[in-house]
């Protein structure tokens, strides 16, 4: 095969950003993928283990309960989604001081999970402002134990992570928003359609890709959470609010389990490949 | 009043209410950081600060190198922003504006990129990282952020609107491909630069796991890494961590302010 000179520019320019693709994304995936079936470690000759290492995570309650946890962190989709998509209605327009009601939905995501964690600590804690709040407002009588109880723990950990995420959908949604086109509304308007009719019978479909990109991410990123429970809980209280990939991170960085750890997240890529598959077949003829 | 006006009340009752939900760890943590005595956890807490004073703040100086932290921050984020610049622009160009072979895999493997659980990818990195002699320099902190596939979609999507005529003209003129992307391009992409720019900086301000496995030595910590750090030496004073926090996230916070149309158009490009 001849390349030709502007297939030859063109390789050339992708090169360095595909040598780092290669070396920092794939072939972790790829090497990461091989070693999930061998016993390795950094003091001895590694050797293909088969199955094993599922095996063994599968019996293993702490991988079982984590996965059941990664999947009931799917809940908290659709709340993220028509929790961003009602901020998005509420900031696009042209009120006064409006930039700063969108700054304030936005600062969470800018904010590093350590101290996401820290915050959130303080706000849980049992003597702290959330149980203050409720007792206040005589919705409970006695403080309530945020993250030390075994099932409330892991809904508080699900509520940081959908104070965390809104904002960046939000900012997904406005900009879609912004691009409805406004003479649709205005000929909807003179039609006599109230809101409620425009919302649904104009925004919501030409939202239509939107909304089907962000959920996708959103569910994607609710089988890879990890980073709120490491800087919450550390799994406790009991293990019970151990996700998939949690327990890949906890195995792999604090026990030194590599095979283990790597068998975890080879079966949360698995969840993940199919779900993105099973979409892009869905949405592709949209597009096309 | 009339009826619209009530509307425009009700609207903003709601935006405040909601804004208050979202900002108020914040606000009880700097309340925290600027007190000097009584209880944390007194029951009832105060949401204003006692007797405020930049005591603690003080104290977190004195306690660990702050200084030495943000410098290895703003090190660790003006690389990765040059690096990620550099490479996902060149890469975005063929992708965006050139026929070639093998477009469409390259295009689709970037894609997959977004879907794998790249998250734990630092669990082989280190390997590769430590294969490569690059375990405590800041090298091996920097080099596998430098090329995200948001990126590359985003300056993607940038490229897209650049006219051909521009394209064309250049090319009759005889220009080669460096000097269409490096004099003509580059420029007129500019405000999708500093977009990414200032996303990734904030990013690499915040990254805390990859940092905390590659980099050993505490005065060589970048300051996501270093206020955990100060978790350890004051187990107890959590007046101290709050003070810490506070420091840790007021760049990044003063940056979003500062250039928030940055941050408000930033993902839009990368979905289409």
């Amino acid at each position: 095969m001849k390349l030709s000179r502007r297939s030859l520019a063109a390789w050339l320019f992708l090169t360095p950003a595909l040598i780092l693709l290669a070396v920092f994304s794939f072939w972790p995936v790829g090497y990461g993928s091989y070693l999930a079936f061998t016993d390795y470690s950094l003091i001895r000759p590694t050797s293909w283990v088969g199955l094993d290492n599922f095996r063994y995570i599968f019996d293993n309650d702490m991988f079982v309960g984590g996965l059941k946890n990664s999947l009931l962190f799917l809940l908290m989709v659709p709340f993220v989604q028509i929790g961003a998509l009602s901020l998005a209605v509420l900031v696009n327009n042209k009120l006064p001081g409006i930039r700063y009601f969108r700054a304030a939905f936005y600062v969470p995501v800018v904010t590093t999970v350590s101290v996401v964690g820290i915050m959130w600590g303080f706000m849980f804690h049992e003597q702290g402002a959330l149980n203050y709040v409720m007792m206040s407002l005589q919705l409970v009588h006695a403080p309530i134990g945020w993250l030390s109880n075994d099932t409330l723990a892991l809904f508080s950990i699900m509520f940081v992570t959908l104070w965390r995420g809104l904002g960046w959908y939000m900012v997904m949604y406005l900009a879609a928003l912004q691009a409805v086109p406004a003479d649709m509304q205005e000929a909807a308007i003179l039609d006599g359609a109230n809101r409620w009719q425009r919302f649904w019978k104009i925004t919501v479909p030409m939202l239509r890709p939107t909304i089907m990109v962000c959920t996708i991410l959103s569910v994607l990123a609710a089988l890879k959470a990890y980073q709120e429970v490491d800087v919450l809980t550390q799994g406790g209280p009991m293990n019970s609010t151990f996700t998939a990939l949690y327990y890949a991170y906890d195995q792999g960085l604090k026990h030194l389990k590599l095979p283990r750890a790597l068998a975890a997240s080879f079966i949360v890529s698995l969840f993940c490949v199919s779900i993105a598959l099973l979409c892009l077949r869905y949405i592709r003829p949209k597009h096309r | 009043m009339k009826p619209r006006h009530f509307q425009i009340l009700g609207h903003y009752l709601i935006l405040c209410a909601l804004a208050v939900v979202c900002v108020f760890p914040f606000w009880w943590t700097l309340v925290t950081a600027l007190s000097s005595e009584g209880n944390i956890f007194a029951f009832p807490p105060t949401f204003w600060p006692r007797a405020p004073s930049l005591e603690n703040f003080a104290e977190v100086f004195r306690a660990i190198p702050m200084l030495s932290f943000y410098k290895n921050s703003i090190f660790i984020a003006l690389c990765t922003v040059f690096w990620k610049l550099a490479l996902c622009s060149m890469a975005a160009y063929p992708l965006a504006r050139m026929q070639f072979r093998g477009r469409r895999l390259v295009f689709g493997l970037i894609l997959a990129t977004l879907v794998l659980p790249s998250e734990v990818n630092f669990l082989v990195n280190f390997i590769t990282v430590t294969k490569l002699s690059l375990v405590d320099t800041y090298t091996g902190v920097i080099l596998p952020n430098v090329v995200t596939a948001v990126a590359i979609l985003l300056l993607k999507q940038a490229f897209e609107e650049v006219p051909q005529d521009l394209i064309d003209a250049a090319r009759v003129d005889g220009a080669s491909e460096w000097t269409i992307f490096s004099k003509i391009m580059l420029p007129l992409i500019a405000p999708w630069l500093a977009t990414v720019g200032i996303l990734t900086a904030v990013e690499a301000w915040n990254e805390y796991i990859w940092p905390s496995i590659v980099m050993s030595k505490p005065d060589e910590f970048p300051l996501s890494v270093g206020v955990l750090y100060l978790r350890g030496t004051f187990g107890s004073s959590t007046r101290v961590i709050a003070a810490g926090t506070v420091l840790t996230i007021l760049p990044t916070l003063a940056a979003f302010l500062f250039t928030q149309r940055f941050f408000m158009r930033g993902m839009d490009g990368a979905v289409k």
